[in-house]
This record gives structure tokens, C-alpha cells and sequence, in this order.
């Protein structure tokens, strides 16, 4: 049977009080607060960071496949999973792809993977879903709409087993975005909610139910995504379930995040799921997905792996609307924009992506970038391929106000670190309080967009405070 | 055969006033000190057999044409030198070779910057590698300023010191980029540039040229100062890792090239006690950190004392060494290709009893000390008199 072996989610640190979103622009204001990713944070990079959850205690090498599921690919034409795989270090001999355009791909994918696990094309299957959703300003789509990714490791023989599945597909104009729109688009809500939403949902969710034999009260929890908490809670009705069976949207804290909503509820229902647990699954998005998740007794948490409810917790307010804008870019201005090179980008790429130093067979040293002649002893040629540690500790540091001969989003703090196991280095730090850097302070790795050099997205490491640490 | 102790001499030497020289470019720039060093030596430029000539950006000039175009010196050998922060002493340390090996009896050493064209605050950095080294001039030297704050337990106040001290020096130097002195809390109060360097802190970004026309001693002889002309007693340069913030077991106190060059220097003159035996140094004051840094690797005191050194007034221009008489980098400017030559022309001038600003009492060894790159590049040169 095809199962959950591993799971992980991943929210960004900074949040934006609706209110002040609505008297930004003196419109209605939702109650709470939304999930905004750093301007450095994409669906790459917000996906790198749900994968490395998920993969916490699991050999990368052991992946066989990574599907990626978003509607806010950075690249229109170039793969995104490619550089997940990259920045996760999978084998090169894996299969990648990308499933996008549909708020449902999340599921496409996950139900794709289970069919590759059953026909034995594959033993591990890494899915992870992204989004960050451009909203139109001054409208509620700002309000409603947040950041965030999920991920999940199926396999043959993983602990939560996925069984029952049920699609429909069903044409209806939702939410949607034409390959020239800048922001997500809506028509009438109400028909989307009742001939589409509430249709496809109640008619997938159903089928599984009868496919499987368990009625409402056998669900332990059910993880229903929906755009808005009142859907949630009719579709609910209409499947007889009550509200303590109902997974959190995590609408008022977060936003609806879109496509990777889905695993990040079902993250944050096995987070709290016990052996025998039975949780029914579905997701929308022009047409639904609905599955059945049976946790086993071999289910058990992960020594240090974050639950999305320290990700939830740990969190930094952003003080107004235009630290919202200048996270979102919505203002054009001039930027500096180093050089780069997409060849020094392939050639590096095991270093840059992956993270390997060298270590020296002669004085054992752990060095990094790795070179050809030893930094310490100077011997040529006897280094020795080394994966780093995604942690350290701050060696020494800058907060440094000048910034490619400007001063524009200040201080930034740089950081010389020294990694767990060897191996220093020198990284931008990001997700933090300037004034808050301190030598000797503990920092993990987190994959970043530098900057857009010869006009692709320079993706690099930086670090932060340890989250929830 | 060993070094080019007392074997090269300065007969020559010039230098423009360093500042925001907008209506000057790099040819003007470098006539005015050419010419000035070359009337300084009673030469003319036909005298003039090579030349080596300190740039760092390829904006301000690329090939020997950099002097030999603005000068005329068609036909000659020319070539430019580029060392980071160091270049200007890196072109001094070239020509005294040629001239110790004969080749030539007059040769020009020069270094010329234009920065203020750029348009930009702080140096143009454009880093080797996307994504590997990215930090302005200020934020590499702060995190060496940040150790010393953790480990020796040195202070803003500590820095501000030194700027407060090279600011008075440089008030009285009528070529220096700022004339004005400042406070503690001038010092103090002034935006943060990188942590913990704050304005006054980091060097001016100047326009500047500075050129020095060096020969044999027995050529110096028959020169206009044949009774006052300088003697080099050594020269060193030593190279250190470009890229410090990855290697593994570096402390981050001092610059390791610094120590080598000097040691380097101090054998070739002979000189066991720098304390004891250097009269006065211009030093690479980059940033208020950097000179602290110096005066330890130099030998001038006890690494983390050099806070000390400098608030017990031992760096002043009436002190047991003076630091930076000139104003150092500053507040005398740092105009990158020229400044090594700066300092020689302000260590000859000091020793020849002839300083523009403040001059130090009976002098007998001067040290110029070029620094460049994170710590990376340095050039150490020692002066004296002619015997």
C-alpha cells in the first residue's frame, strides 16, 4: 500500500494585520492577519524550505521523483522542480516535473505520485506545493490570499496510507489568471462556491466515503481546502461532518495560500493524528481531488522536525502596508543588480544549490568554496567532496548600510558563520531583527533569491534565527 | 644579492591636493603630480626612461597608456599595476626594481584614482562570483572590527579616537580632502555606515594623483637634493587570501599580510625594535578600525592595546610614533591607485624636514604602510635619509 512516509510545512516569518491593509485603502478589513513572504521568498524557495522540513531524518538520495505544484512558477518557461531537486540535493537520475496552473495541482501531483508508487515506476515520490499569489491592491484579494508551502514524501511502504481516490473535473471560471494578468481574478462568487466548489467537492468526497465504507463519524479529521471559512463550513454541513472534524483552514492567521493549502492542513492534521486515525482528504480547484489517509501504528514523529504550528507561532509582524509593498515589489524602482552568468551558475551548482565544501585528506580541514589547492596546507588535489550543515553559529558580522553603492532596504546583515561539522562561510542574513545579531548566535540555512543577475532568479543560500529555536 | 636596501632614492616627488575635483580628470590629475614631482627632482620629462603607474579601476585608465598619454611619453616603457588598495606602492616597489637592477637610471612611480565621476557613495564593487563574496568595502573591514569589540573589548570610542586624531592632523595639511576637525561627538553621532563603522569612521571617497621620481643614490648626487635625498630602505609586499570570511581558521584580529610584509620590511633594514627604531608612519587608515589594527601588526604595540597606543596620545604628531601626520586616508582621501604614493611623498617631504602640514620632529626612519583588499594585499615601504 502507497503511504505518507514523511511530511513537512512551511510558512514565511512575516505576517500583515488585515487592518492595516484596510485602512491603507480605506476598504473593509478581514478580522486577523495573513502570511507574507520576505521579498527574497518564492514558490522555489518557500518549496526548498517545506522539502527540507519533510526530508528532515530521510536520505535525499533515496527520492526518486519530485513533483512541484503551483500556480506561481518564478520561471514561465524553465522547470521549478529542478531547482528543488537541486537545492535539495536528489539524484541526478530522478524524475522531476512540474504540475501548475490549477489552486488543485497540490493533489494532481500527489495523486500522480501514488500511481507512479503503485505501478512500481518509483519507491519515493517527494510532492511539495508552493504559492504566493500576486493580489490586485486595493482590493480584498490582499486580505485573503498568503503564502506558504507543504510537502509530502509517499512511498510503498509509508506509515499513513493514501487509498480511495476520486476526481471530477469541472469547467467552471473561478478565480483564475490569464498568462498576461498580473493578479488573481474573480467573477461571481456565489455561482463559483455552489455549481463549483461545493459540487466537485461533495461529489469527490462522497465517492471516496462509498468506495471505502466509512461514514462521517469514522473521519478522525477532515482536511477540506477552501478559498473562504463560510464554504468551509457548508461544505462540512453537506458532508455531515462536524466542526471538531474539521481541519483548520488557517484562513484567519495565514490567508488561503492556494495551491499548497491542502498539504499544509493535512501537515498540520498528522502533526496531531494518532494510530488509527482516518482522515478523508479534498481539494478544489476546477474540479476536486478526494483521498482517504489511514495512519498506522508505524506513524511517529520525527525527532526535530517542526510542526506547522511552531511555524504558525514563531512569526514577525510587518509594521505597515508599504513593508507589504516592498516585500510584493509593487512599487518600480531602480535596483542594483550584480553581474552573473547562468555558466557559473551550472558550474557551481553542486556547491551553490546543494551545499558542498571539500574537505582535505591531508589536514582534514572542511573548506568551502571547494578548491582545487587546500586553504589551510595548500595540498593539491587530495579534497574530498563534503556536504555542509544547514546550521552554524555567527562567527563575526556586519550590519552594512551600503548596499551596491545605495542605501535601499538597510542595514543588511552579514554574516561570517562557522557550519556544524566544518566549513565557514559567508552569507546574507535574512528573516531577522538587525539590531538583534549577535557573534556566537545560532543560525540554520535557508534558500533565498539573491537577485535577478543576467535576468534569471540567482537562487543562493542565506541564513536566519533558528525558527521556533 | 638581497633586497634594495640603500639602493634606490627618492629625488622627486608630487602630489595634487586630494578631494571631490570635479572639474579635473585622471589626465589633469596626474600631469599636476608628474610635473610637480618632476620640478621637485629638477627634471623634465625626457628624463624620464620608465614608468610604472597605480590604478585600480579600469574606469580611471587600463594600460600604460594611463600616463603616457596625458604626459606624451610616446615610445616609452610604461606599464600599470593593479593591487588592489596597494597599487600605488605595488608601482613604487616596480620601478625600484628596475632601477636596483640597473636597467634604468630615472623612473617614474605614480597612482592616480577618479572616483567622484561614478556618481555613487562608497567604492563601485563589482564582486568576482554572483553570489559568493557580496559586501561593500566598509562591511569587510567591520567584521574584523567586530572581533576586536568581542574579544579585546574595544569601543566606538576607541575608533572615534583615531578619526578625532587624523581629522586635527589633516586640518593642517593644505592638499588633504577634509580641513575641518572633529568632535567626539561629531564622531559619535554620525550615520552607520557598517556596523559598527560609522561615517567618520570609513575614508573619503577622493580624486587624486600622487607621482615620485626615484634613481640610484649615486645618480641622487647630482641632483637638485643631493644633500637631502631619501634613501629606500626596504620594501616588501605580501598577498593573503582575497576571500578571508572563508577561511576556516582566521581570527579576524589583524591582517595577516600586514604582519608578513612588515616582518619582510624590518628584516631587509635591519630593524629589530619598530618601536623603538621607527620615527613616525604613514599608515592604511581605511577605516578607524583598520589603523588600530595596524599599529599591532606593524609591531608598534601589543594587538589589542592599540586602543591605548592611541587614547594615550603615543600616535599623535608630538607622540613616540606619530600616526599618520598627513591626516592618513582619513581624512587626508584615498583616491585607491594613488595613495601609496601619497604616503612615500608624505614620508620623503617629513623626512626632508619639508611637510606640508604638521612635521614631525627630527625624524630619521619613516614607514608607509598600503593596505588593500579585505586585509588581503599589503605593501610595506621604510624611508630614511641619505647618509
Amino acid at each position: 500500500m502507497v503511504g505518507i512516509a514523511s511530511y513537512g510545512a512551511y510558512i514565511p516569518l512575516y505576517r500583515l494585520s488585515r487592518q492595516e491593509m484596510s485602512q491603507a485603502w480605506g476598504i473593509p478589513g478581514i478580522p486577523g492577519e495573513r502570511a507574507v513572504a520576505n521579498a527574497d521568498e518564492d514558490s522555489i524557495t518557500m518549496g526548498v524550505a517545506a522539502g527540507l522540513e519533510c526530508l528532515a531524518g530521510v536520505d535525499p538520495a533515496s527520492v526518486d521523483a519530485l513533483y512541484f505544484a503551483t500556480t506561481t512558477a518564478p520561471y514561465a518557461e524553465k522547470q521549478s522542480a529542478s531547482v528543488i531537486a537541486a537545492a535539495l540535493d536528489l539524484r541526478p537520475d530522478i524524475f522531476t516535473a512540474d504540475f501548475t496552473d490549477s489552486l488543485r495541482s497540490a493533489t494532481v501531483a500527489l495523486r500522480a505520485a501514488h500511481d507512479a508508487l503503485e505501478s512500481g515506476s518509483a519507491k519515493s515520490v517527494l510532492v511539495v506545493a508552493a504559492d504566493n499569489r500576486p493580489a490586485e491592491p486595493e482590493t480584498m484579494w490582499e486580505q485573503i490570499l498568503g503564502d506558504g508551502a507543504g510537502a509530502v514524501l509517499l512511498s510503498k511502504d509509508g506509515a499513513a496510507t493514501v487509498r480511495g481516490f476520486q476526481s471530477v473535473t469541472s469547467e467552471v471560471i473561478g478565480p483564475w489568471r490569464r498568462s498576461a494578468d498580473r493578479y488573481v481574478r474573480a467573477f461571481e462568487p456565489r455561482v463559483e462556491t455552489q455549481y463549483g466548489y461545493m459540487a466537485s467537492m461533495v461529489t469527490a468526497a462522497k465517492a471516496v466515503a462509498e468506495k471505502e465504507g466509512v461514514g462521517p463519524k469514522d473521519i478522525a479529521k477532515a482536511v477540506l481546502s477552501a478559498g473562504d471559512p463560510r464554504s468551509h463550513g457548508t461544505l462540512a454541513r453537506q458532508l455531515g461532518l462536524e466542526m471538531p472534524q474539521l481541519q483548520d483552514t488557517g484562513f484567519l492567521l495565514l490567508g488561503n495560500t492556494g495551491t499548497p493549502q491542502v498539504l499544509m492542513m493535512l501537515a498540520a492534521a498528522l502533526d496531531t493524528a494518532k494510530a488509527g486515525d482516518r482522515l478523508l482528504v479534498a481539494n478544489y480547484g476546477d474540479g476536486a481531488d478526494a483521498f482517504l489517509v489511514e495512519v498506522s501504528d508505524g506513524f511517529s514523529a520525527v525527532p526535530g522536525k517542526r510542526t506547522l504550528q511552531t511555524y504558525l507561532l514563531t512569526k514577525r509582524m510587518l509594521p505597515n502596508y508599504s513593508a507589504y509593498a516592498g516585500f510584493r515589489h509593487l512599487m518600480e524602482r531602480e535596483r542594483y543588480v550584480p553581474k552573473s552568468s547562468p555558466v557559473i551558475y551550472w558550474r557551481d551548482s553542486k556547491m551553490e544549490l546543494a551545499l558542498y565544501g571539500a574537505r582535505c585528506r591531508k589536514c582534514g580541514t572542511v573548506q568551502y568554496p571547494p578548491p582545487r589547492v587546500c586553504v589551510e596546507c595548500a595540498t593539491k588535489d587530495e579534497l574530498d567532496s563534503v556536504k555542509l550543515a544547514r546550521k552554524g553559529t555567527v562567527f563575526t558580522f556586519t550590519l552594512d548600510h551600503l548596499v551596491g553603492g545605495a542605501y535601499l532596504n538597510i542595514p543588511v546583515p552579514r554574516v561570517v558563520a562557522d557550519l556544524e561539522g566544518g566549513g565557514r562561510i559567508f552569507l546574507e542574513m535574512t528573516d531577522c531583527d538587525p539590531t538583534e545579531v549577535k557573534i556566537g548566535m545560532l543560525v540554520e540555512l535557508t534558500l533565498r533569491c539573491l537577485h535577478e543577475g543576467a535576468a534569471f532568479h540567482n537562487y543562493y543560500w542565506k541564513c536566519q534565527p533558528i525558527r521556533g529555536g | 644579492m638581497g633586497g634594495i636596501r640603500d639602493r634606490v632614492a627618492i629625488v622627486g616627488v608630487g602630489c595634487t591636493k586630494f578631494g571631490e575635483i570635479w572639474e579635473k580628470d585622471q589626465e589633469d590629475l596626474l600631469v599636476e603630480a608628474v610635473y610637480e614631482a618632476l620640478d621637485d627632482a629638477g627634471l623634465t620629462p625626457q628624463d624620464i626612461e620608465a614608468g610604472w603607474v597605480g590604478v585600480m579601476y579600469p574606469f580611471t585608465g587600463m594600460s600604460g597608456a594611463t600616463l603616457v598619454e596625458p604626459m606624451k611619453l610616446y615610445g616609452k616603457p610604461v606599464t600599470r599595476v593593479e593591487n588592489f588598495c596597494a597599487s600605488g606602492m605595488d608601482a613604487f616597489r616596480n620601478a625600484c626594481f628596475a632601477v636596483a637592477a640597473g636597467v634604468y637610471d630615472i623612473v617614474l612611480a605614480c597612482g592616480v584614482e577618479k572616483l567622484m565621476d561614478q556618481g555613487a557613495s562608497g567604492l563601485p564593487i563589482e564582486p568576482p562570483h554572483p553570489v559568493l563574496g557580496i559586501a561593500s568595502a566598509p562591511g569587510l573591514f567591520a567584521m574584523a572590527a567586530a572581533r576586536a569589540f568581542h574579544e579585546w573589548g574595544w569601543t566606538k570610542e576607541d575608533l572615534a579616537r583615531v578619526a578625532i586624531k587624523n581629522h586635527k592632523n589633516g586640518a593642517a595639511h593644505p592638499k588633504a580632502h577634509f580641513r575641518r576637525p572633529v568632535s567626539m561627538e561629531d564622531v559619535l553621532s554620525a550615520p552607520m555606515i557598517a556596523w559598527p563603522l560609522g561615517r567618520f569612521d570609513c575614508c573619503a571617497v577622493s580624486d587624486g594623483a600622487a607621482a615620485i621620481v626615484i634613481t640610484r643614490p649615486e645618480i641622487a648626487k647630482d641632483t637638485k637634493h643631493k644633500d637631502d635625498y631619501v634613501v629606500v630602505k626596504a620594501n616588501a609586499l605580501a598577498i593573503h587570501s582575497s576571500q578571508p570570511m572563508y577561511r576556516p581558521a582566521y581570527d579576524w584580529l589583524g591582517f595577516p599580510a600586514t604582519r608578513d610584509a612588515a616582518r619582510m620590511a624590518y628584516d631587509e633594514a635591519g630593524i629589530k625594535d619598530p618601536r623603538q627604531e621607527i620615527s613616525f608612519a604613514e599608515v592604511h587608515d581605511c577605516f578607524t578600525s583598520t589603523e588600530l589594527f595596524n599599529l599591532g601588526d606593524l609591531g608598534f604595540c601589543e594587538p589589542k592595546e592599540a586602543n591605548a597606543f592611541v587614547r594615550d596620545g603615543l600616535a599623535d604628531v608630538e607622540g613616540d610614533i606619530p600616526i599618520n601626520p598627513s591626516g592618513g586616508l582619513n581624512c587626508f582621501g584615498h583616491p585607491i591607485g594613488a595613495t601609496g604614493c601619497r604616503m612615500l611623498y608624505e614620508v620623503t617631504k617629513q623626512l626632508q624636514g619639508r611637510a606640508d602640514g604638521h612635521q614631525v620632529k627630527d625624524p630619521r626612519l619613516g614607514l608607509a604602510h598600503n593596505l588593500g583588499g579585505p586585509g588581503s594585499v599589503c605593501s610595506v615601504t621604510i624611508l630614511g635619509m641619505r647618509d
